[in-house]
């Protein structure tokens, strides 16, 4: 019988190298029976694009801690509209100031996590928020 | 024998009729929660009371003895505080060299005693402001340094003779050092007058905080490099800063914070006296360490108790060091990013008084304090003033430095120290027996355990096994905002400006012979600091010296392991 | 057929997205499957297997850059292991050939095991295919990486390398467990490692003692040796080696025409799995449905019935047409 499975990618885009946050969340969707890629650190925005397209995921979270998310994460949004990407959702997290979340929506993120989210609630929110494809 | 063996038999008789009423009580009142979730953050066991009986093995002269006496248990100073308080010593740096400069002097007329530089991610990661690698960085999390122009603008009006300064700075160590003492040499002062710190600890970020760049092997020769250096001609300078912070941070419980970081220290000295040929006591002096203040009180002081008297028995029974000054464990701390909440901030000045005080007690030589708003952004004038005072205020109005090692004795300090001690030497002999530091992170060993480590603690945070308030306990639905320090997106754009004059002032062949000296001094395994001195003064970029390093040593591929 | 189309066309997206279906068992999938069927056969399928932390993946991604430095386009299949307990499973073998990624020539594709065992997942057979008629020269298809029940690779791949690491413990039962009659070229990984010459010198006696038949067409299996991956230049040098390898037996099965007996067997494997999905799948399905299943189960379980006389009773009655 069909395994519909929901794939996820975390990704870290820019110099930062802080990745717990990154490496919980990879074992956390594991046991929350999803597919999970991680692409590691220091991803440019065109190696996530390539990686998203390349592996067909379903959600694509940014983890960012050294404040660079102001130009990286629409970087990487903008770069999947570009190449006609428009049914990955996109979630991010890492520290980003209250007063920069308009500017990750606008952005064509969907949510944001900031530090102090339990895992419990990220699982929720993608399980009401996105399907897998088929 | 600690105890005479009457007071053992007294304190026998007066548990067995403690232990009897506690299990009378708890049958008809309950502990609040199970045994096993009254333990330390790290999930070490603590037991509702610890008596002699706890200690009763312990030898005074062996174990605990006095201060500036093997094994240091009760610290290396024999004056403690009253002869000079731990350097208050704030992690600093913001956007451009001109601002930091004007938060350090501010900080150095608020009272701070010593300087610590924050660079910003492409400085970190060894990239010029211009690199498209760099784009969205520039500023963000510390002080963009592109070349000698920058530096000498960050230490502007500094007097480099008379004041310390420690500059977390990994793979591009040896340029940012070659800065400083260039820097100095044109305010006239000899290489012999300078103290600092560079944080300098590769191993460390292969285990944990992954600024990355050139593989293991290199990466330890060129830290060599720089303790042969210090060791010849900067005698005052700490030229490795071995740090347990960031493995914290990452996750580590306190045990492997403890044993990672002497094992690398280990490794470190292991690694110098094979390639210099060195004598152990010319450089091991000048070791310095760097550990987490984390929030359980006192795991963390019983964790830095332990740590001197491992390191002083490593040194004295695996290196035969001679000189008492090798012996001892100095250390800078830095409270617990990680126990800070995004929710409910002002809690947070609380939680960094306590580790603070923890460090103090734990007899640390150096302390940051992390600011109330850090869990958001670089901290304001508002917070950064308030981290300070607290230092401050714990020196001069709480007693906590009146008296040397003031926990000592106590039946639970001392016990936790021993059974820290133990677990660590554990990890330790587990690394010694994979072949050494090096070869367990080609194993992953390290990293692994830091991640169970991780993912455990988020578990027992989502399911409330362990609190932080504000966050799974005592959560308000009010949010608190807090002004937040916003640095400019332009400032990379008039970082790339003065980068780019400084290229076109420059005499570019002078620029480019440096750099060819410096990669033949490279591939022949000579001394690089020399060749990087030269290098800066000549306006060469960061990221052109750590060039040079890429293509003679290759680049660090993560192997990704989770 | 759009899709058809597409990946003809070389759009690595609707590539990606055929095999997504493939692993979610959509039945328009295996439509587009029979449209491409014809058009493979032109890859070369390289199998990659050893025990976890053999580096299988470091290897994989020096081959990828011999293989585009010699001009080929390369496709790569990971497959990583689906946890029992929860249904989901970390992919982490794409993190270290993450440096490819902006390299069109390159198409690296993770994928879960999904409970399959021997190594692979069910769909890597047709997403081989995909990657065949998507035009790339080289298909890597890397296993899970347990070691020991890790066959299945012979029934995709033209060339197996086998790799082993000294000092792992495990490389003894590896041996035990007949991967001598699956590899084509052993890679001793890490070789700067102590044991590395006692674990040659074990496969060399191994294969020594192997009866001459067991090597197809004379191909007697190499033992090449990878040492440290920090050093740039003798780490370059020995993928070169194995890269040359890799095509120098290509072209031995060509020249001895054994490759003709690889197809078949990936021929058998294929036809025989799909015989089973298309005649066990819905007569379980069939069996649930009507209730029937639920009766059967109970008698089982009483000992009224063995499951032997079941089965033979069920493929009776579905020959017959009156399941």
């Amino acid at each position: 019988m069909a395994d519909k499975k929901l794939r996820v990618m975390v990704a870290k885009p820019g110099l930062d190298g802080h990745d717990r946050g990154a490496r919980v969340l990879a074992r956390c969707f594991r046991d929350a029976g999803y597919e999970v890629i991680y692409t590691g650190c220091h991803q440019t925005p065109e190696q996530i694009v390539s990686a998203v397209i390349q592996e067909d995921v379903d959600l694509l979270g940014l983890s960012c801690l050294s404040g660079a998310h102001r130009y990286l994460y629409p970087a990487v949004t903008k770069l999947m509209k570009d190449k006609g990407i428009d049914d990955v959702t996109v979630i991010g997290g890492g520290i980003i100031p209250e007063q920069d979340f308009q500017l990750m929506y606008d952005a064509g993120l969907k949510a944001i996590f900031v530090p102090g989210t339990t895992l419990e609630s990220i699982i929720t929110w993608i399980n009401t928020n996105v399907k897998p494809r088929n | 024998m600690y105890f005479a063996k009457e007071v053992l038999e007294s304190s026998s008789k007066m548990r067995q009729k403690w232990e009897d009423e506690v299990k009378k009580l708890v049958s008809k009142w309950p502990d609040q929660k199970p045994d096993a979730q009254w333990s330390t953050v790290s999930d070490l066991p603590i037991k509702r009371l610890y008596t002699p009986d706890d200690i009763k093995d312990m030898d005074f002269a062996r174990d605990i003895s006095y201060p500036g006496q093997y094994p240091y248990t009760r610290g290396n100073q024999v004056t403690g505080y009253r002869g000079k308080y731990w350097t208050f010593r704030m992690f600093s740096g913001m956007g451009d060299a001109a601002t930091t400069n004007a938060r350090w002097h501010m900080l150095l007329k608020e009272g701070q005693t010593g300087l610590s530089t924050a660079f910003d991610f492409p400085t970190l990661m060894g990239y010029d402001t211009d690199s498209p690698k760099a784009r969205g960085e520039c500023g963000k999390c510390g002080v963009a340094i592109d070349t000698l122009e920058d530096f000498l603008v960050l230490t502007k009006g500094v007097p480099l003779d008379k004041i310390t300064t420690s500059m977390t700075i990994n793979p591009p160590a040896t340029a940012l050092w070659a800065m400083y003492c260039a820097a100095a040499e044109i305010q006239g002062i000899p290489l012999t007058k300078i103290g600092g710190t560079i944080q300098n600890d590769m191993l460390k970020e292969f285990i944990a905080q992954k600024t990355l760049m050139c593989p293991p092997e290199p990466s330890v020769k060129l830290i060599s490099d720089t303790v042969e250096f210090g060791t010849l001609k900067v005698p005052k300078w700490n030229t490795i800063s071995i740090s347990g912070y960031h493995i914290r941070e990452a996750g580590a419980t306190a045990v492997q914070e403890l044993a990672f970081t002497l094992r690398d220290g280990m490794e470190y000295v292991e690694d110098v006296l094979r390639r210099k040929k060195l004598d152990v006591d010319s450089f091991a002096p000048r070791l310095s360490f760097f550990f987490n203040s984390h929030i359980d009180f006192f795991e963390e002081i019983c964790k830095m108790r332990a740590a001197r008297r491992i390191w002083a028995k490593a040194m004295t029974e695996r290196y035969k060091s001679k000189d008492e000054r090798s012996w001892w464990m100095r250390f800078h701390t830095q409270t617990a990013g990680c126990s800070l909440t995004a929710q409910q901030p002002y809690n947070n000045v609380v939680r960094t008084a306590t580790e603070a005080l923890a460090a103090v007690l734990g007899g640390t030589q150096s302390l940051h304090t992390n600011s109330l708003d850090e869990v958001w952004c670089l901290p304001s004038d508002f917070a950064v003033q308030i981290a300070l005072r607290t230092q401050q205020l714990i020196a001069e109005e709480t007693g906590a430095a009146n008296t040397i090692d003031p926990l000592a004795g106590s039946y639970f300090v001392e016990a936790l120290t021993n059974e820290m001690e133990k677990q660590a030497w554990e990890y330790i002999h587990k690394i010694d027996d994979m072949g050494g530091m090096v070869a367990a992170i080609e194993k992953g060993f390290p990293q692994l355990e830091i991640s169970d480590a991780a993912y455990k603690f988020q578990r027992q945070i989502d399911g409330a096994e362990k609190i932080m308030v504000g966050v799974n306990k005592y959560v308000s639905t009010e949010k608190e905002s807090i002004p937040f320090l916003e640095i400019d997106d332009k400032i990379e754009t008039e970082q790339i400006a003065r980068l780019q004059a400084v290229r076109r002032k420059r005499d570019g062949k002078a620029a480019k012979k440096c750099l060819d000296d410096l990669k033949a001094a490279c591939k022949k395994g000579d001394n690089v600091m020399p060749y990087c001195i030269e290098a800066v003064k000549a306006l060469c970029s960061v990221q052109e010296i750590c060039d040079v390093y890429r293509e003679v040593y290759g680049e660090y591929r993560d192997p990704g392991l989770y | 057929m759009e899709t058809t189309k597409k990946i003809k066309g070389g759009d690595v997206r609707a590539a990606s997205r055929l095999i997504r279906n493939l692993e979610d068992r959509v039945p328009e999938a295996k439509t587009t499957i029979k449209h491409l069927f014809p058009l493979t056969g032109k890859a070369h399928v390289i199998g990659i297997t050893g025990s976890p932390g053999a580096g299988k993946s470091t290897l994989t991604d020096g081959l990828i850059d011999m293989f585009r430095k010699k001009g080929k386009t390369v496709g790569v299949l990971a497959v990583d292991p689906t946890s029992p307990f929860t249904g989901g499973a970390i992919l982490g073998d794409r993190i270290r050939m993450q440096r490819h990624a902006e390299d069109p020539g390159v198409f690296v594709r993770s994928l879960a095991t999904r409970g399959a065992l021997g190594g692979l997942a069910k769909a890597v057979g047709d997403a081989i295919h995909v990657m065949d008629v998507l035009g790339k020269d080289i298909v890597i298809v890397e296993t899970v990486g347990t070691g020991q029940q890790e066959v299945d690779i012979i029934n995709h791949s033209h060339t197996v390398l086998v790799v082993l690491v000294p000092g792992m413990g495990d490389e003894i039962q590896a041996i035990k467990a007949g991967i001598l009659e699956i590899a084509d070229i052993f890679v001793v990984n890490k070789a700067d490692r102590e044991g590395s010459s006692k674990l040659s010198r074990e496969l060399m006696a191994m294969l020594d003692m192997a009866p001459p038949s067991t090597f197809q067409g004379g191909w007697r299996p190499p033992i090449m040796k990878v040492e440290n991956a920090f050093e740039p230049t003798g780490f370059n040098k020995a993928l070169e080696d194995i890269s040359n390898k890799i095509d120098e037996h290509h072209q031995h099965l060509v020249d001895k025409d054994i490759i003709g007996s690889r197809m078949r067997r990936k021929a058998v494997v294929e036809l025989n799995e799909a015989i089973r999905a298309s005649i066990l799948e819905p007569v379980l399905q069939k069996l649930l449905s009507s209730g029937q299943m639920e009766g059967l189960i109970e008698k089982v379980m009483k000992k009224e019935i063995d499951p032997y006389t079941v089965a033979e009773d069920i493929a009776k009655r579905y020959l017959e047409g009156c399941l």
